[in-house]
């Protein structure tokens, strides 16, 4: 019985890495760059919704709706100010300026918001016994309302007129560019989706553990990239499978008391491992280096 | 024979700014120290802080190696530090009543963690045989973690009972912790000296060769996997040997070499030039100054001033360096070619 109640929060805990882990593929694969000061939008989000929940107008519907624009905004500005100028630069200047804009997001919210931890507490749910089985309310909403935003997008991307840009940049941006696609404006769309993503999937963190301070985003941040990783990175439902197995692996990891401080060691084995077979993850799609 | 004959010591060793820059350190400093003007107690500079520029050096040069001249990005480089402090700490624990000479514990317990960390550098740069770019940044990421996270849970004997919070061994150093920044800057010059001779020799143009066009390189004749292998394993060699340093002058914890710290590094990679052992040696004086004068300063909250000033001179320094608007601007301002425009125009009138 305890093995369901850990598979259930393994697959929350899952959708919640796939949530983060879209915002990092869907950015890699249209904008070919490594995006990591992604999990600090979740960080920003955490404390637009300490803000609005905790200080002002303390409803946390409208605080969530108030983050997620606020999550976009930023997004959308770190891609125009940040990363535009460096288009058709080296990735690795790409990758350390994502670094850096990780580490500016990390030390602002540090100067405004400090070191310590805040509170931040949206609802108060109740765990469902059944059958001798105790399920956290938080773990099922968590996972119905990931499953239906990631069919949401998966709709968008494949039928709007919109996501077929997002596609046909990611395959191939100067054929897309010659078919009338604006490319730049793609890629801020992307962002933007991304970030209320990840704005979506800090509501989720702080269903998990009510608290947030400036590195809140850093770790899980990480992990989902390796979700990313793990699933082909640039596939939208690679990117789902890998939060997924990524969840339920790091749940039944913390189960046991002998691996669990092993937990986050075990997860970045996984990401060696999986790369060392198949470099190119799961579901991703090989591509041959032309000269 | 003819090309042995040439072999130019004296330019080798006092042409070049970087030896000077550290032989004039290390001249002074020691003098200054064995005279007592510089002591514990001194304001700005003291023995503590020449160590950690001297540490600082290593892992900076050594990273530039696989950064500026391989051009692949390592996120690990403190996990190869962590490794080389730890052997290192653990052989300095279990020698110092088998071997009386400090100083030759010492060299045994620094290529026995150089010797490991490169072990692991080797390990390490076996995927990057079959990954690039991006995926191998986030698999030294993942190593520099895993290694964090084995670490921080075994404790060993008497040594190490409680290795969350990590272990001591200063009090096994005395006999030479005074001239410890001494030997440190000793090897900041070992290192330079390897560094820049890989560089200069026909395996550095191969390895710049690499970084340029993996594929032309290989149908030129280059050995992709020999030279990955190596320059990943010898930058984790002197990842370790900085380690070892590291484990004579402070505690060596897990919460230390977090991926943070590798990052650190990167930026004085980033700020001194990528590709410049000289660039390196001034970026890792700078910063580690700064960062020393920056901790007593900002206390509390106000530390996040100092990720802040990293943040925007990573930013700046890349969008100056790399945006290709920036580089053709730069291009224009360039003061020799302001010079050959006023020459030709010279010439035309």
């Amino acid at each position: 019985m305890s093995i369901i109640s850990t598979l259930i929060n393994g697959l929350s805990m899952g959708a919640v890495y796939a949530l983060i882990a879209l915002g990092y593929t869907m950015v890699y694969g249209i904008a070919k760059m490594l995006n990591f000061a992604h999990g600090d939008v979740i960080m920003v989000g955490s404390y637009v919704l300490f803000v609005f929940t905790m200080k002002s107008i303390k409803n946390p519907f409208l605080a969530i709706l108030l983050a997620i624009l606020f999550c976009v905004i930023l997004g959308v500005l770190v891609e125009c100010i940040a990363y535009r100028p460096l288009r058709g630069a080296p990735s690795l200047a790409v990758l350390i300026t994502a670094i850096g804009v990780s580490f500016l997001l990390q030390s602002v919210a540090q100067l405004i918001f400090t070191v310590t931890p805040k509170q931040v507490t949206m609802f108060q749910f109740n765990s469902i016994e059944f059958n001798g089985l105790t399920i956290k309310t938080e773990s099922i909403i968590t996972l119905v309302v990931g499953m239906i935003v990631m069919i949401a997008l998966t709709v968008f991307v494949n039928k709007s007129k919109t996501g077929r840009a997002m596609l046909a940049v990611s395959e191939d941006r100067g054929a897309a560019q010659l078919m009338g696609i604006n490319v730049n404006r793609t890629i801020v769309i992307t962002f933007a989706i991304g970030s209320a993503l990840a704005a979506v999937a800090s509501v989720f963190m702080l269903f998990i553990a009510p608290v947030t301070d400036p590195t809140l985003g850093a770790m899980p941040g990480i992990k989902a990239f390796v979700a990313a990783v793990l699933g082909g990175i640039g596939s939208i439902p690679g990117a789902m499978i890998g939060g997924v197995i990524l969840g339920i692996v790091e749940q039944f990891a913390l189960k046991y008391e002998f691996l669990a401080s092993y937990s986050d060691a075990i997860v970045f084995a996984i990401l060696i491992l999986v790369l060392l077979v198949k470099p190119s993850g799961i579901l991703g799609k090989k591509r041959h280096e032309k000269v | 024979m003819k090309s042995k004959k040439n072999f130019d010591w004296k330019t080798l060793l006092l042409g070049n700014k970087s030896y000077l820059l550290v032989a004039f350190i290390t001249i002074v400093t020691g003098v200054l120290v064995g005279v007592g003007v510089i002591t514990k107690r001194t304001p700005i500079i003291t023995p503590d802080l020449l160590t950690q520029i001297a540490y600082t050096m290593i892992m900076v040069v050594s990273l530039n190696l696989v950064v500026g001249f391989l051009g692949e990005l390592s996120l690990g480089h403190a996990g190869f530090m962590y490794i080389g402090a730890y052997v290192a700490g653990l052989t300095l624990y279990y020698t110092h009543s088998l071997i009386p000479f400090g100083l030759l514990r010492f060299l045994i317990a620094m290529l026995l963690g150089g010797l490991a960390a490169m072990l692991f550098g080797f390990i390490v740069g076996l995927p990057a045989l079959r990954l690039r770019g991006d995926y191998l940044a986030i698999v030294t990421l993942a190593f520099g973690e895993i290694v964090r996270g084995v670490l921080k849970n075994i404790t060993v004997g008497d040594m190490i009972k409680n290795p969350a919070v990590g272990f001591n061994i200063k009090d096994l150093t005395t006999s030479y912790s005074k001239y410890l920044f001494l030997i440190a800057f000793i090897l900041v010059i070992v290192t330079i000296f390897c560094v820049q001779n890989i560089a200069k020799s026909k395996h550095g143009r191969a390895i710049t060769a690499i970084k340029d066009n993996e594929i032309a390189a290989r149908s030129m004749g280059v050995n992709i996997t020999y030279y990955k292998l190596i320059v990943f394993a010898i930058a984790a060699f002197f990842a370790g040997v900085a380690g070892a340093i590291f484990a004579n002058y402070t505690t060596v914890a897990p919460a230390i070499f977090d991926y943070n710290y590798s990052i650190e590094f990167l930026v004085m990679v980033v700020l001194g030039g990528m590709g410049s052992v000289f660039g390196s040696l001034i970026s890792s004086i700078i910063i580690v100054f700064l960062n020393v004068q920056l901790r007593s300063l900002l206390t509390g909250n106000l530390a996040g001033l100092k990720n802040l000033v990293y943040a925007l001179i990573l930013i700046i320094m890349m969008i100056i360096n790399a945006s290709p608007k920036f580089v053709t601007l730069r291009e224009k301002m360039n003061w020799s070619y302001v010079k050959s425009k006023l020459q030709s125009k010279k010439e035309k009138s």
